[in-house]
């Protein structure tokens, strides 16, 4: 078989052609944000967001709203609740934060299983990118190029928020509008993703492409291209490569993705282990020849 | 006249803590002020207040005499943050970083206009940093990025800087240039508050200072506020004594 088949014949599918436009499209936004998730630190955050959304995301099914909707409530009754557990009580943030999610989540679980038509949602948790309807299409599509527009559009602030708050108050901005600006993208996006890699995955590309990137650059405005690209790729070939192995389409592309990090991780030229060991090396040898 | 720094009968506390007690201080624009306290005594607290972060339980701060939050509107407040604020990893270049002394200024989506480059270069000039405007921030050495974050504030415009321990971690070669920078400002009448520990440095560094223990101690010249006698009230213990065996 010609390896032009081999790139041409899963497209043969409307559902893979879905597949592989709802991928990019989540790909991409997914990758832009995670660059400030990572500088911010809300990696377990956004762990903690893209699992309470669950329960707003069927509550959202049962009375016909849109999902996004459902999701940025219990985006932000996620952290208002971390929040006050954490301000009100002696027990630390990163307990507040698995008590809260994993409560939220399993009470998604629990509103799943008492809602009639349960395929539809167990698709969530678990993403069903091959199922995705046209009509799911369209509502990613719009969510997406909101969520893009808002993180390009502001993105001077949101990275002068995550680098220094402090001084973004002290020129009259809000840190706090920022953060919760910052929070609700995170809620949307993590809409966009569920229907690709489920809820229990979604947090891997909310961090893996924006990480990976910042092995590669000391420049923002590089990781915000650097991050998507590489997104976009490990997506295309997660989503190949589970069509010609038949694996789960949404572990198989995260699973790329991994393996994309694990590489710059070792190999990149700038932040790279194997140069981190090499400039050592060769900082050892310079002394001795001194 | 108004002070550039007004702090009326200020009280914070954190919870049952009380972090400062009535304090009440003035500093007058164009002066270089230090402020001298231990750990806790409430340095940081004080600053927080001047910059509208921290609410007081009671009094009131006013900045060139006007309401604190229509000051920062304004660009009047610039805060050099203590080194382990910062993410030196952060991937911004030193220009960058002066550049967000501009948004303020700037429209909705910050986009960079010509005069908001000129006001970065000029900066960047003024701190002797343009060869190494394009460094990402973490290359610097100490002094260095001491002298970015002040940059930012030239670039914003602000009339008061405030500098959290600008000379941790900082060579003695770099400490000179930044006292030397901060008392060219102050002559072109910017108003600089600076807490520190190094009190070698403030003879030739402020006009006045000020002993902080939650409440103010002290405020008076520079000479009369570091006599021994005094530093005890502020430390308890023969602070000069120490730093002569050191």
């Amino acid at each position: 078989m010609n390896p032009l088949d081999w790139l041409l014949e899963p497209l043969a599918y409307d559902f893979m052609v879905r597949a592989l436009v709802t991928t990019v499209i989540a790909a991409i936004v997914c990758a832009v944000l995670s660059c400030w998730l990572v500088l911010v630190g809300w990696s377990l955050m956004g762990d903690a967001v893209s699992h309470a959304v669950l329960p707003g995301v069927v509550l959202a099914y049962i009375v016909g709203a849109p999902f996004a909707l459902g999701a940025l409530v219990f985006g932000f009754l996620a952290v208002a609740l971390i929040g006050a557990i954490r301000g009100t009580s002696r027990v630390k943030e990163d307990a507040a934060i698995g008590i809260v999610f994993t409560t939220l989540f399993a009470l998604g679980l629990v509103l799943i299983s008492i809602t009639p038509s349960q395929t539809d949602l167990n698709h969530i948790v678990f993403g069903n990118i091959l199922g995705v309807s046209t009509g799911d299409l369209i509502q990613i599509g719009a969510l997406a190029a909101v969520a893009f527009a808002v993180l390009i559009l502001k993105r001077r602030d949101l990275t002068l928020y995550a680098f220094d708050p402090t001084h973004a108050h002290a020129i009259g901005l809000s840190p706090r509008l920022l953060g919760a600006l910052l929070l609700g993208l995170l809620a949307m996006t993590a809409v966009v993703a569920l229907q690709v890699v489920g809820v229990i995955l979604v947090v891997a590309m909310l961090i893996i492409p924006g990480a990976t990137a910042y092995l590669l650059t000391d420049r923002f405005g590089r990781m915000l291209v650097i991050a998507p690209a590489i997104s976009v790729a490990c997506s295309i070939v997660g989503l190949y490569l589970s069509y010609w192995l038949d694996t789960a389409s949404g572990g198989m592309v995260v699973l790329v993705q991994g393996a994309a990090f694990a590489l710059v991780y070792l190999f990149s030229p700038r932040h790279g282990l194997l140069r981190r060991r090499l400039s050592r090396v060769g900082r050892r040898s310079d002394r001795m020849a001194a | 006249m108004s002070a550039a720094i007004d702090v009326e009968h200020v009280t914070v506390h954190y919870g049952e803590v009380l972090a400062l007690d009535d304090v009440s201080l003035r500093v007058a624009a164009g002066r270089v002020c230090g402020l001298i306290g231990m750990n806790g005594s409430g340095k940081s607290t004080l600053f927080k207040s001047i910059m509208g972060m921290v609410r007081p339980d009671r009094g009131r701060v006013l900045i060139d005499g006007a309401d604190p939050a229509a000051a920062r509107k304004r660009g009047l407040v610039g805060y050099v943050p203590q080194s382990e604020e910062v993410d030196w990893a952060f991937p911004v270049s030193v220009r960058d970083v002066v550049m967000m002394g501009r948004y303020g200024h700037q429209g909705f989506t910050r986009r960079v206009r010509p005069v908001d480059r000129e006001a970065v270069a000029e900066a960047l000039e003024r701190v002797e940093l343009t060869e190494f405007a394009d460094r990402q921030i973490g290359q610097l050495s100490g002094g260095q990025r001491k002298r970015a974050f002040v940059a930012r504030g030239i670039a914003q415009g602000a009339e008061i800087l405030l500098l959290d321990e600008p000379f941790a971690g900082v060579d003695k070669r770099s400490e000179a240039t930044i006292v030397r920078l901060l008392k060219e400002l102050a002559g072109a009448g910017h108003t600089v508050l600076v807490s520190t520990h190094d009190l070698h440095a403030l003879p030739q560094l402020a006009d006045e200072a000020i002993l902080l223990m939650r409440r103010v101690l002290l405020h008076a010249g520079v000479e009369e506020v570091l006599r021994p006698e005094h530093l005890a009230m502020a430390f308890g213990l023969d602070v000069l004594d120490e730093d002569g065996a050191a």
